[in-house]
């Protein structure tokens, strides 16, 4: 009778569940936050306990950057919210203003004038529409992290401070010969940051452009440099997402990366790192700041309450300990404590000496690309394929990818950003 | 009840909702796939899709996969077959050990052998301890294609033998016992045995197992993607980049479809090869 | 059998049981010993340092408990829509010859012919606008749609195996089709039913992508963890890969005796 027995039991609780699936309340009208930033577990729950104290009651909600778009566009389509505040990267809150998905809020805007966000940032906001689109949230940028172990190895007449990418050559070769293995790392898995290094550090670098002269000769130049930089880096990089984990194992000991995703490495030792600027080319030493924004969407269930989180999360207060708790720095004026982490005020080191080094030149996040910028980074990273993992012939790569990149910046009517000059009409691609 | 119009009732409900959760979003995506992705040409998310770097690589890596694991996967499942009918005791200890990795999630599955064959991971630590090694030694990347292939290989096969295992075990059982006793009389060996009697009367069996087999092993991707990340790209691992990372819905939606046609042309390919007469079909 | 050739099987059955069982042993190794495991080098195949602090961490997020309840109920209801859909199909197949059977058949294949995930930009404007989006019923539906192939096919090989004479006996001791299959087929069928319900729990259970694309903020546990995975340090992987497991190995030792009657004599 044991199957009997079985198979009823088996009924039983499919007739539970079903009752409790049926019963559950409704959400009533929450305020929910989606955000694609601080997702991790600890850094999620540092928003909802510390960061949002204070706040109308929020909902927090993370999301990958894929799905997010998904939701968003759906929710769009359908006329239905259940969002009313999101929180991304410019990059991924770019695509959703051409859908509609997005509320303009010049009136936010108008309240946070006493905060202090440069007018650069909040041009950002407006994505090209002269609307505000998104208010600022927070930033950082990408560094290098140094084990001090290579430190011991660095070529005669560099200095760790101010490297160029010749110097990093020289010095991944040194490490390789002297360590028997190939410390340097680059994120280039399936989810690093790898086509932000290409497009915001090396050709900014390189040739003082991103889209312009992204045929050049000095391209040429760059590619044969990187090319032969890449024999030193560690084979597993396009493996590598976060550089935290090969710099925690050792594995890598000079590594490029984006702040938040060194930060677990800084804050287990920080005293076997420094962090450091990104090396510099003939035309500079180029960096690319990362901006994360909080934009309201069109028909939200609680646009007042998702107004009042955003002014609470740009309070100089809050600026503060978002930095200090989960290592995203202000985009407002505050001064950051001077009892930080070790970690953080590693990396808050690290960010001043990027954005204050003698050559620094800017490279800002893709304007205007709508819904191409995955495309547009692709453009790089298939470049970067084709040239250094399948040793095709520069030249005729770079034609050929400069082919598909205009037609993505004609068919976007993109005009240049920085480090590019304005141009009238799509950025010209030479 | 009219003998005519039951079956039809009896189907309609999961007809009915396959068209709705099924049918509807997948016209809908076929229909997506030929929107040109804006160049005007009805086929322009084809053309981007065949024209894309790693095209090629992705249909060749996929097309490598399959025909190295399902007739691994057969050996081996076969061989389990065999080991279970000739054992009494602990059968079903030894069958719910071997069938464990089907419940396994394919995601759980990449991250158990990322553990095993990372540089640091227990093989290597293993073949380190065997004095084979001299320190940590990356398999998985670029430079290493014929290693990663392998570790992918072995990932797969010891992810998804066991649905395999299943229907040939079901099979052998259904192969009366009387067939093998006679031929045991008649001084058969038993290897003859096994060719001669058992793969014959297991052909049904096979026949399923392969063609669920090669339609699951087409839509391969969390382990692959879990192991080697960008440098062993396959089908289905290309649709979700364009879907989610060049949010161009259109390549994507060409490459389901392609991915759809491979794995019927596949199962029709099994259906013709292991024709089977209806007699001997359960 | 000979002597040598009983040790033979027996070596390799217990082969083939290590290559199963060891990969888990170790990520179980892995979860429990924490970071320090995790870089070790060479590393040993006896846990070092153990310590339940990454599972409890897993176990403590705001959350999970919720997600987990998710996971129930979308995984129960995908075994109840699966089994009332995939049953009388599966029956209506194994009884009758009919025309469009094939191409039934056919269809029910396609499904997993299909990278479910590209799906998920039309199904998810569906689903916000009939109110099924963010809810576990939702999930269950696309799941339904996944395991409903299994259900079919698996269940039509069930009732092929019961002889269609027990059933005419009963139609000859006066009872109606209805009748005859309620009190003859279905007691001898109800091991390998239940045995593909679970089954259909499985899949539900581990599938992620749909889940994660159709909820908001009551995911399912295997979607949960994914966000949450994909960007912690690897101990924490490896714990949540061992979280993911352990349900696995106690659904199939639930159902490890209808596995044969769940695949039964289907050969289709």
């Amino acid at each position: 009778m044991m199957k009997f027995d079985l198979i009823r039991g088996t009924a039983l609780v499919a007739a539970l569940v079903a009752g409790v699936a049926t019963v559950r309340p409704a959400a009533a009208q929450e305020l929910v936050f989606l955000s694609t930033q601080l997702r991790p577990v600890d850094e999620a729950q540092k928003v909802r306990d510390v960061l949002l104290k204070g706040a109308p009651k929020t909902v927090y909600v993370v999301d990958e950057p894929s799905p997010f778009t998904v939701r968003m566009k759906a929710e769009t389509e359908s006329g239905k919210r259940t969002i009313s505040l999101v929180g991304a990267l410019h990059g991924e809150l770019q695509p959703l203003a051409p859908l509609g998905a997005l509320d303009t809020i010049d009136d936010v805007a108008a309240k946070l004038g006493d905060r202090g966000i440069p007018a650069s940032l909040m041009e950002l906001g407006k994505l090209g529409t002269g609307k505000q689109v998104y208010i600022p949230w927070m930033q950082a940028t990408y560094v290098m992290v140094v084990n001090k172990k290579a430190l011991a190895h660095l070529p005669a007449g560099a200095n760790v401070e101010t490297l160029t990418y010749k110097q990093l050559a020289d010095w991944g070769k040194a490490l390789a010969e002297k360590t028997g293995s190939r410390r340097i790392g680059f994120p280039a898995g399936p989810k690093g940051l790898f086509p932000r290094f290409l497009q915001g550090n090396l050709y900014p670098s390189y040739t003082g452009s991103m889209v312009t002269e992204f045929r050049s000769a000095e391209a040429e130049t760059m590619w044969n440099d990187f090319k032969a930089l890449w024999t030193t880096v560690n084979p597993n990089a396009s493996s590598y997402d976060f550089m935290q984990e090969p710099l925690m194992g050792g594995e890598v000991w000079v590594a490029w990366d984006h702040i938040a995703r060194v930060k677990d490495a800084l804050q287990a030792a920080p005293n076997d790192y420094i962090v450091v600027a990104p090396p510099a080319g003939p035309k500079g030493r180029s960096y690319m700041p990362v901006i994360a924004g909080l934009a309201i969407t069109k028909g939200a269930p609680d646009r007042a309450g998702a107004a009042a989180v955003i002014e609470h999360l740009t309070k100089p207060g809050t600026q503060v300990l978002t930095a200090a708790e989960v290592g995203f720095f202000p985009v407002v004026n505050a001064t950051l404590p001077a009892d930080l982490s070790p970690g953080v005020k590693l990396l808050a080191e690290g960010i001043a000496k990027t954005q204050t080094a003698k050559d620094a030149v800017v490279a800002l996040l893709p304007v205007g690309l709508g819904d191409k910028g995955g495309e547009f980074n692709k453009v790089y990273l298939d470049t970067f394929q084709r040239i250094v993992l399948r040793n095709e012939p520069v030249r005729a790569t770079l034609d050929a990818q400069a082919e598909v990149m205009r037609g993505i910046i004609n068919g976007v009517k993109a005009p240049c950003w920085a480090p590019d000059k304005a141009s009238d009409g799509p950025c010209p691609v030479k | 009840m009219n003998q005519r119009i039951l079956p039809y009732l009896l189907v309609a409900p999961a007809v009915v909702f396959l068209g709705a959760f099924f049918i509807v979003p997948l016209v809908q995506t076929i229909v997506l796939s030929f929107d040109g992705g804006g160049t005007g040409n009805a086929l322009g998310n084809y053309s981007r899709m065949v024209n894309d770097l790693n095209f090629g690589v992705s249909l060749r890596n996929t097309f490598m996969l399959v025909l190295v694991v399902v007739p691994l996967q057969l050996a081996m499942a076969l061989a389990m077959g065999m080991m279970l009918q000739k054992i009494e005791r602990g059968r079903e200890m030894v069958l719910w050990i071997w069938t464990i990795p089907l419940g396994v999630s394919d995601l759980a599955a990449g991250l158990v052998w990322l553990a095993l064959l990372q540089n640091t991971g227990y093989i290597n630590s293993a073949l380190f301890h065997l004095g084979l090694l001299d320190g940590p030694t990356p398999w998985l990347n670029s430079e290493t294609p014929v290693t990663l292939f392998a570790a992918i290989v072995l990932a797969e096969v010891w992810r998804a033998t066991a649905v395999v295992l299943i229907v040939i075990v079901a099979g052998l059982q259904t192969i009366p016992k009387e067939f093998g006793e006679a031929a045991e009389i008649f001084g058969a060996k038993p290897w003859r045995k096994f060719t001669r009697i058992t793969l014959p009367l297991l052909k049904p069996s096979i026949q399923s197992a392969l063609i669920l087999r090669t339609v699951l092993a087409f839509e391969v991707f969390a382990a692959v993607y879990a192991l080697g990340g960008r440098n062993f790209p396959v089908l289905v691992g290309e649709a979700y980049t364009w879907q989610n990372e060049n949010q161009n819905y259109g390549v994507a939606a060409a490459y389901a479809v392609l991915i759809m046609v491979i794995s019927l042309a596949a199962t029709l390919v099994w259906l013709k090869a292991l024709r089977t007469n209806p007699e001997t079909q359960a | 059998m000979t002597r040598s050739g009983r040790f033979l099987l027996w070596s390799g059955i217990v082969a083939l049981c290590a290559w199963v069982l060891v990969p888990i042993y170790l990520i179980g190794v892995g979860a429990f010993g924490g970071r320090a495991a995790a870089f070790r080098w060479p590393k040993g195949i006896l846990p070092v340092n153990t310590s339940l602090d990454q599972i409890l961490v897993f176990l403590r997020i705001e959350g999970v408990a919720n997600a987990a309840m998710n996971s129930l109920i979308a995984a129960g209801l995908t075994m109840l829509f699966s089994l009332l859909l995939g049953a009388p199909a599966g029956y209506a197949l194994a009884r009758f010859s009919f025309r469009g059977a094939d191409a039934f058949r056919l269809m029910v294949l396609l499904t997993r012919a299909f990278p479910l995930a590209i799906l998920a930009l039309p199904l998810t404007v569906i689903f916000i606008k009939t109110g099924l989006y963010d809810t576990p019923l939702g999930v269950s539906l696309v799941h339904t749609a996944l395991a409903l192939p299994f259900a079919t096919l698996v269940t039509a090989g069930l009732f092929q195996g019961i002889p269609r004479e027990f059933e005419e006996a009963a139609w000859v001791f006066g009872c109606t089709r209805f009748q005859a299959i309620r009190k003859v087929v279905l007691p001898l069928a109800l091991p390998g039913l239940a045995a593909s319900a679970v089954f259909a729990f499985v899949i539900s259970w581990n599938e992620v992508f749909a889940a994660s694309v159709l909820t908001v903020r009551e995911r399912t546990l295997t979607a949960y963890l994914l966000t949450v995975l994909s960007e912690s340090p690897i101990h924490y992987r490896f714990a949540g890969g061992f979280i993911l497991i352990v349900p696995s190995i106690v659904f199939i030792f639930a159902v490890r005796r209808y596995l044969f009657a769940l695949w039964g004599v289907t050969s289709r």
